[in-house]
């Protein structure tokens, strides 16, 4: 009896162990296909960007078609000018919001909050960008860069909202207890216990959003429209590095195409070094409260 | 020093009715010990001694609650104020994981609005006296107050809950989570403080309820389905020695619980 159930259990044995190979293998593969798309992705953009870069590419302005030299320094400009002034709307927006989601909000009210930025952040961006042509661009009589911040708050402050309220949610309650418990209003509690200690998640949340404003193309496109020159007049239409990258990879002109690839670069370069600085303090703020 | 009176109070969780008609008067200047098995309801009583019950979303109470004469669940009454008269240590040690130990002994004062740098590292030095770790820490004020023992963290929470000098003092198990050592010195500070402040302390421990407090108050929950009760309150020397009812008898003798 048992010398014939033997053999037969090792080969099940063997089998799930094929089998169990089989799987891990299927898993690697999976997620070498997801990793080499990124590795082929800044490969190429970087051989293809870094003969752009040099010192004109951040000091001087757009070319004429056919004219060597030039650079992007009012994209540059526009960009940060853009991003920043919906940084400054978004993050306070932002992270008030998420703490009254968080700290405050009960019944009807904050569920609609809650409903709303959930739609925001899976509204296409160009839907954003749209929606403020309409409502900005028409009413001012005028592209701007203004316009093109307001279309990116759209965008960053869902992200924002929804990534502090997790990390304010993190806080423990006993933190909070302990601060109620000493006789501090509700509101200096969140102050000066449950904001400092999310702290770096804070951070965290105002870097994605960022490093997704940086990236956008659409909603700008529609709002801020671009410009060859360099502006800095918040009303007047500007221009942005991702508009640019737009608009010369589709042109004719090699030099104009270089200056894309390097428009690229640099793009690449910031989001990719907002995201590991959002994932190094991410990490710090888990272990800090793990 | 201050009293409370509980004048039949009753605590739910949402529709979760917890106590039922709990009727005692702590004394002014004593301590009052609460026991009673696990889930009975010790904890959420002494929550409704400064309204920190109210704190869970959906809890409840009804009844009322006069803190030397004060009606402290009076629509007039501010929460905010009753826990600045009544302090409160927890069962885990809580610092403020931000906060050196010397900012977590003073945050009550900032958070308070009371804000007067002269006078605070007074403050400080006088709570952490009282919490008897003073001498231990003084050196190193400036250490994360997360960065302490279990029982350094736990006397710091003491020392934080008396800077703001409260009339009361209301302790959940303050030494259930530290080694026996650790116990003993917050059973030294509580006995030190009680010349000077009215405490209630919820504990497991029959011998540190016997040992610490003048009065003691056992509740029971009898019929899971039903809210527990206050079974027997009375002075702790009577109650250990001559427990009026059967119940109580059977708990401090350790027969059940
Ligand atoms: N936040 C809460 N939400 C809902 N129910 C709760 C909550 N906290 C406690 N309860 C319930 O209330 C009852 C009393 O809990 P409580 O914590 O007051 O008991 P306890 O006597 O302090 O217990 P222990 O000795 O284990 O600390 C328990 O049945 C518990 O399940
Ligand atoms: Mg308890």
């Amino acid at each position: 009896m048992t010398l014939e159930i033997a053999p037969r259990r090792f080969r099940s044995i063997r089998l799930r162990k094929l089998k169990s190979d089989v799987l891990l293998g299927m898993l690697w593969l999976a997620g070498l296909i997801a990793v080499v798309p990124l590795l082929l992705i800044v490969g190429y953009v970087l051989a293809k960007g870094v003969p752009a870069i040099n010192a004109a590419f951040f000091t001087e302005t757009a070319p004429p078609p056919a004219v060597p030299g030039g650079g992007m320094a009012q994209a540059f400009v526009g960009t940060g000018m853009i991003v920043g002034i919906a940084t400054l709307i978004s993050v306070p927006l932002g992270v008030l919001t998420a703490i009254y989601l968080s700290e405050f909000g009960r019944g009807r009210l904050a569920a609609g909050v809650r409903f709303v930025a959930e739609i925001l952040l899976s509204t296409p961006s160009i839907v954003a960008g749209a929606f403020i042509w309409a409502l900005v661009v028409v009413a001012m009589h005028s592209f701007s860069a203004l316009a093109g911040a307001i279309a990116l708050t759209v965008l960053m402050w869902p992200i924002i909202t929804r990534a502090t309220e997790e990390t304010l949610r993190l806080v423990p309650t006993e933190l909070r207890e302990g601060a109620l418990a000493l006789g501090s209003p509700r509101w200096k509690m969140v102050l000066r216990i449950v904001l400092p200690t999310a702290g770096s998640g804070i951070l965290t949340a105002v870097m994605l959003a960022v490093a997704r404003g940086f990236g956008e193309t659409a909603p700008i496109l529609l709002t801020s429209l671009g410009n060859d020159f360099m502006n800095a007049d918040p009303l007047q239409p500007t221009d942005a590095v991702p508009l640019r990258v737009y608009n010369y990879a589709q042109s004719a002109f090699p030099q104009w195409q270089t200056l894309a690839w390097g428009g690229a670069i640099t793009l690449l370069a910031a989001v990719l070094v907002l995201s590991i600085g959002a994932r190094i303090l991410s990490d710090r703020q888990r272990r800090r409260l793990g | 020093m201050k009293g409370l009176d509980v004048l039949g109070l009753d605590a739910w969780y949402g529709a979760d009715h917890i106590l039922r008609d709990v009727r005692m008067a702590i004394r002014p200047g004593t301590i009052t010990a609460i026991i009673g098995p696990s889930g009975c309801g010790k904890s959420t009583l002494l929550r409704c001694f400064n309204r920190m019950h109210e704190e869970v979303p959906g809890a409840r109470v009804a009844g009322s609650v006069m803190f030397d004469g004060w009606d402290m669940y009076a629509p007039s009454s501010d929460p905010v104020d009753v826990r600045r008269h009544i302090g409160m240590v927890f069962q885990r040690p809580n610092p403020f994981p931000t906060m050196t130990v010397l900012e977590n002994v003073v945050a009550g004062l900032r958070l308070q609005g009371r804000y007067d740098r002269a006078t605070m590292l007074e403050a400080a030095e006088q709570a952490m006296r009282s919490a008897g770790i003073w001498d231990e820490l003084k050196d190193r004020l400036d250490r994360p107050g997360g960065r302490l023992s279990g029982g350094q963290q736990q006397r710091v929470c003491i020392a934080r809950a008396l800077a703001v000098r409260p009339e009361m003092l209301l302790m959940d198990e303050p030494a259930s989570a530290l080694d026996p050592v650790s116990t003993q010195q917050i059973e030294d500070t509580v006995q030190e403080l009680k010349r000077s402040i009215t405490i209630v302390i919820v504990t497991h421990n029959m011998q540190q309820a016997a040992r610490v407090s003048d009065y003691t108050a056992f509740m029971l929950r009898e019929d899971p389905r039903r809210p527990s009760v206050l079974v027997e309150y009375d002075e702790t020397r009577h109650m250990f020695t001559n427990p009026s009812h059967k119940r109580t008898e059977a708990y401090i003798t350790g027969r059940f619980g």
